[in-house]
């Protein structure tokens, strides 16, 4: 695979931002994953390194940096990545979501906006496999890609002061969980029962950038069982391996 | 264990912040005003990341369980031990019931609290500084435990330290931000020469500043950002993140505040005046 070009601009006095071509694309993200990867073999400890769609913003921890040092560091990792490529583990996770009008409140009004019925946009929102292009905004919150055109909605012109945890929404092109709490202006059309965040455990959140989230249609008795597995801690996301 | 009879109002548990999970959308968090944070602690022979509590313009009324020795820094908030008053940067020693409470707010927005060997509060992801839902709770409520541990007798050994306080200070040190170059003439003109105001939006997320400069219209792919990054909405308000602040956002990051002015922001309150003077 061909690498892309970058820029790296400073950030203050202990980041900088690393930034690929501007647009949401599988084959950037794989780049700034190979990028990634080639990083942490140079064993340089202190840095963290957080992807959103087309950038990198990396932190160093320890100490104030020198721009034209870190620069020049980065581009020659990002040259030699290409001749050692490292195999990477991607996992494709199937979340339950349960569409049911309990949980989904703005299900019916999306539909008609849509020009869908009900269950042909659960239908839709199902058979779709969307890239986790970053994690942020809230802990555990995913940047989902890959929402086919006829699903994007405008967000409501209000936006709510509580979003329940476990929302499942769509606006304009993006899909994705609330993982907490919160106020928000999303269509909500169903719920996941599964704990996207959870500090007492030592992967806090199970799903990386890269990885693939499909949605899995469940019933109300399913749902309250996977809250039930999940509060004991038995729950286990399904997941596959996706070849890198 | 130091028990919060109350909490005045808005008083948290905070080190120096908690690092190595941005990648999953943890915010830092830890105290706002770390140059106050790590004077307190310096006092009592403490590690400066020791937690302690951050304190917001109305403080506690706190009570001891426990002998110790405490040390104050940060807002000048009127404090007394048993009615007595006490200063800033000074040892004290406290015994088993000993009240702590404060009065009016003199000077600055936050002030700290700092215990012997540091309040002892659950680390999770390697912090202990409130952030919910990292923590339970975003912060501590009335009839709240913190537990630190006894010290009898301990001779402090730094009587004095170096006190630079930064209250009367207004002017921001900024850095060019990523999207630095989008800013028109007329709004680098408004930014570098009037005069701004703290807004009532203020708070560990983010300080909103009250005056708009010109509005723009341009669009960006969500991207990283960080305590102290100014973004620039579409109506041309100015946010500026704090240590709460969500790791991502979608607005054009103009300028990055030195860590020296973040703790200078942290002792701002509503209708404070600022300026911004590019390093």
């Amino acid at each position: 695979m061909k690498s892309y070009p970058i820029s790296i601009k400073p950030y203050g006095e202990r980041a900088v931002l690393v930034e690929w071509p501007k647009e949401v694309s599988e084959s950037i993200l794989a780049d700034i994953l190979d990028f990634m990867d080639a990083f942490k073999e140079l064993k340089t400890p202190g840095w963290e390194m957080s992807v959103a769609y087309n950038t990198l913003t990396m932190v160093y921890n320890q100490d104030h940096i020198d721009f034209e040092d870190t620069k020049n560091m980065i581009l020659e990792c990002h040259e030699k990545q290409a001749k050692s490529k490292t195999e990477r583990i991607q996992h494709l996770w199937t979340l339950p979501v349960c569409y049911d009008l309990e949980f989904g409140m703005d299900l019916e009004e999306a539909s008609k906006v849509l020009g869908l019925s009900p269950e042909a946009l659960i239908e839709q929102h199902t058979s779709y496999q969307y890239v986790v292009y970053g994690i942020g905004f809230l802990p555990g919150f995913m940047y989902l890609g890959g929402l086919p055109s006829h699903l994007e909605i405008p967000r409501r012109a209000e936006p709510r002061l509580k979003v329940p945890k476990g929302s499942v929404g769509l606006a304009s092109k993006q899909t994705g969980i609330y993982p907490q709490d919160s106020p928000g202006g999303w269509n909500i059309i169903g719920n996941c029962p599964v704990d996207l965040f959870d500090p007492k455990k030592e992967d806090p959140c199970f799903v990386k950038v890269g990885d693939k989230i499909q949605f899995e249609r469940i019933s109300k008795a399913e749902y309250k069982l996977h809250k039930i597995e999940g509060e004991v801690g038995i729950y286990e996301p399904e997941k596959v391996v996706l070849n890198a | 264990m130091l028990k919060v009879l109350k909490p005045g109002l808005y008083l948290t548990i905070q080190d120096l912040g908690r690092y190595g999970h941005r990648d999953i959308g943890v915010p830092i968090a830890g105290a706002m005003d770390v140059e106050s944070v790590k004077k307190a602690n310096l006092l009592l022979e403490n590690d400066e990341n020791d937690a302690v509590l951050e304190i917001t313009m109305t403080g506690p009324t706190l009570q001891f369980d426990t002998d110790t020795y405490i040390s104050l820094s940060g807002a000048h908030i009127a404090a007394t031990l048993n009615n007595e008053p006490i200063d800033n940067y000074t040892v004290i020693q406290v015994h088993k019931g000993d009240i702590l409470s404060y009065g009016r707010l003199e000077k600055g927005f936050r002030g700290y609290l700092a215990v012997k060997g540091g309040f002892q509060s659950e680390k999770l992801l390697n912090s202990r500084s409130q952030f919910y839902p990292v923590t339970k709770s975003a912060r501590l409520k009335d009839g709240d435990e913190v537990p630190y541990e006894e010290t009898k007798s301990y001779e402090p050994k730094i009587s004095e330290v170096k006190i630079e306080e930064h209250f009367e200070n207004s002017t921001l040190k900024v850095y060019k931000g990523p999207e630095f170059s989008l800013l028109s003439d007329e709004q680098l003109t408004a930014i570098f020469t009037k005069t701004y105001h703290v807004s009532k939006e203020n708070n560990r997320m983010a300080y909103q500043i009250s005056e708009l400069i010109a509005e723009h219209s341009h669009t960006m792919l969500t991207s990283g950002t960080l305590p102290g990054t100014i973004q620039l909405t579409p109506a041309g308000r100015m946010i500026i993140l704090m240590k709460d602040g969500q790791t991502t956002g979608g607005y054009p990051r103009i300028l990055q505040l030195s860590e020296a002015s973040i703790s200078i922001l942290a002792q701002k309150k509503y209708g404070d005046e600022l300026r911004f003077k590019l390093i």
